[in-house]
């Protein structure tokens, strides 16, 4: 059943295979129930936090995001939904098709995109459910930790160029979007998201076919994939071949049942209890980690530097303050470089540790005047973890 | 932040990109599945079933204790025949259910 939604077949010498390295047996364990984790090589990757072997789920080991404010694509997180993953694609006849309420139905190929005017942003790609493995009460789902998120330079076409080329007809309302992926079973829906059409042509959702200056991994999209700046990983449709432009809102169980946050503040109710609407879930909360320290950490007595990474759904960070004293009091961090404000910035704090215990914890403050709850939120699916985070330490 | 290249440029890196894209399929060997489901009674139902569209692993890595008993694990499998199309028998489904609330 894959190798139906493999895109056209070539004779084996000719390919550019992407084979397995051999598997790892070292494991981590996040600090959740049932956390333990194997580390996993997969092709074009680096030793990454295996989650699920079928569909690939990859996330990023944590300690990847003090490295670089730009996530290397070797190890950006993967992940899809259903198993019917392509495994060959040939990206000279790739095409994506853009269809339904146009006046031009176009079949576009990388080739036709390359040539268009490109624009560059860089954004953060967040899984919905990131850090769901910290929720409690606990709930079902990919029990991700903190690394099912990433940050990187994204070029492409401006999603708005290809549909005016297309020219959206009277009464269009949403732009929907299709990849080579899909299910095992014909029955299980195919994953397809849609965008309101002032959204698809904001001039920034952007379908990208480079990812930090190389074309995108083949687990992360290749070739092509829609990036949706401030918004959750689940619109970023990978190996993206379908833009149908619909005259109604698509009726896809991803939109209509899976993918939906409570209908209150910060898509926050009661744990334990079921939300009394509902509505797709959009753009990222407000975030913010300390990256230079993890959890349960030794470090000398005296200075240190404290280091990490805060961003939000677009408004962009107006200042992040750090607590060594597990909240009592707060300290305002350096921003570093600002790269736009769909980007991870950077902050630094230098601090004093006096010997024994510290509760060291960091809260954004964003553009749009949001920040973080000192508790943490609950929803039912797992969505959109951004309680305020502590780091415990021990200074000697 | 100046996100919008300029046109002439653009049409530079362009070319440079188009001249440098493989005139090749490219073929992605995703690892072999080496998860396992836990050997128990209807172990065999479990792999024909939960294991046509995913790994053991998707189970393995869900919470455990009291509340992820036999009636959340009977939840999951119902879900999977209602939302995900899976041609799971009636009668197989609490037997399914025992084998995930015994194992995992």
């Amino acid at each position: 059943m894959i190798n139906r939604r493999t895109v056209l077949q070539g004779s084996a010498a000719a390919m550019t295979a992407l084979a397995p390295l051999k598997a790892l047996a070292n494991t981590v364990t996040l600090p959740i129930g049932n956390g333990e984790r194997p580390l996993v090589k997969y092709p074009q990757k680096r030793e990454m936090i295996g989650l699920t072997s079928r569909p690939p789920q990859l996330e990023t080991p944590f300690a990847v995001f003090n490295e670089n404010v730009i996530t290397p694509n070797d190890a950006f997180f993967v992940r899809y939904h259903l198993a019917g993953i392509p495994t060959e694609i040939d990206p000279d006849t790739f095409t994506v098709e853009v269809k339904g309420k146009v006046s031009k139905p176009l079949k576009l190929k990388m080739a036709d995109l390359r040539k268009m005017a490109s624009i560059e942003i860089v954004a953060v790609n967040q899984c919905s459910g990131n850090s769901r493995g910290f929720f409690d009460p606990r709930v079902a789902g990919g029990q991700s930790g903190n690394g099912a998120m990433g940050n990187a330079r994204w070029r492409g076409v401006p999603l708005k160029a290809v549909l005016d080329m297309a020219g959206v007809q009277a009464g269009a309302k949403q732009v929907a979007f299709n990849g080579l992926d899909g299910p095992v079973l014909d029955k299980t829906p195919d994953f397809e998201k849609a965008l309101d059409l002032d959204h698809a042509r904001d001039g920034e959702v952007m379908l990208a076919y480079q990812m930090n200056g190389k074309d995108l991994p083949f687990l992360n999209g290749f070739p092509l994939r829609l990036v949706v700046p401030g918004w959750y990983g689940t619109y970023w449709v990978k190996h993206l071949n379908e833009i149908t432009v619909l005259d109604h809102d698509l009726d896809s169980f991803w939109m209509k049942t899976a993918y939906r946050i409570p209908d209150t503040d910060n898509a926050s109710i009661e744990p334990g209890t079921a939300p009394k609407s509902t509505v797709p879930i959009n753009r990222f909360n407000i975030r913010s980690f300390i990256t230079s320290v993890a959890d349960g950490a030794k470090v000398k007595t005296g200075e240190t530097v404290l280091k990490g990474i805060a961003f939000d759904g677009g408004t962009g960070i107006k200042d992040v303050a750090v607590s060594t004293d597990d909240g009592k009091t707060w300290a305002p961090a350096k921003l570093g470089t600002d790269l736009g404000k769909y980007s991870f910035r950077e902050w630094t704090l230098p601090v004093t540790l006096a010997a024994g215990a510290h509760v060291l914890k960091v809260r954004a403050t964003s553009n749009g005047g949001k920040t973080q709850p000192e508790k943490p939120t609950w929803n039912p699916a797992g969505y959109m973890r951004n309680v305020i985070e502590a780091v415990h330490v021990t200074a000697a | 932040m100046k996100r919008f290249t300029l046109a002439g440029l653009v049409v530079t890196i362009s070319l440079a990109a188009a001249l440098s894209v493989a005139a090749k399929p490219v073929t992605y060997e995703l690892p072999e599945d080496k998860t396992a489901f836990k050997p128990g009674p209807n172990l065999d139902i479990v792999q024909g079933n939960c294991g046509a569209c995913h790994s053991a692993d998707y189970i393995a890595i869900q919470p455990r204790g009291p509340k992820f008993g036999k009636d959340f694990w009977k939840a999951e499998v119902v879900k999977m025949i209602k939302v995900y199309g899976a041609p799971i028998k009636e009668a197989d489904v609490d037997p399914i259910a025992d084998y995930l609330a015994t194992n995992y």
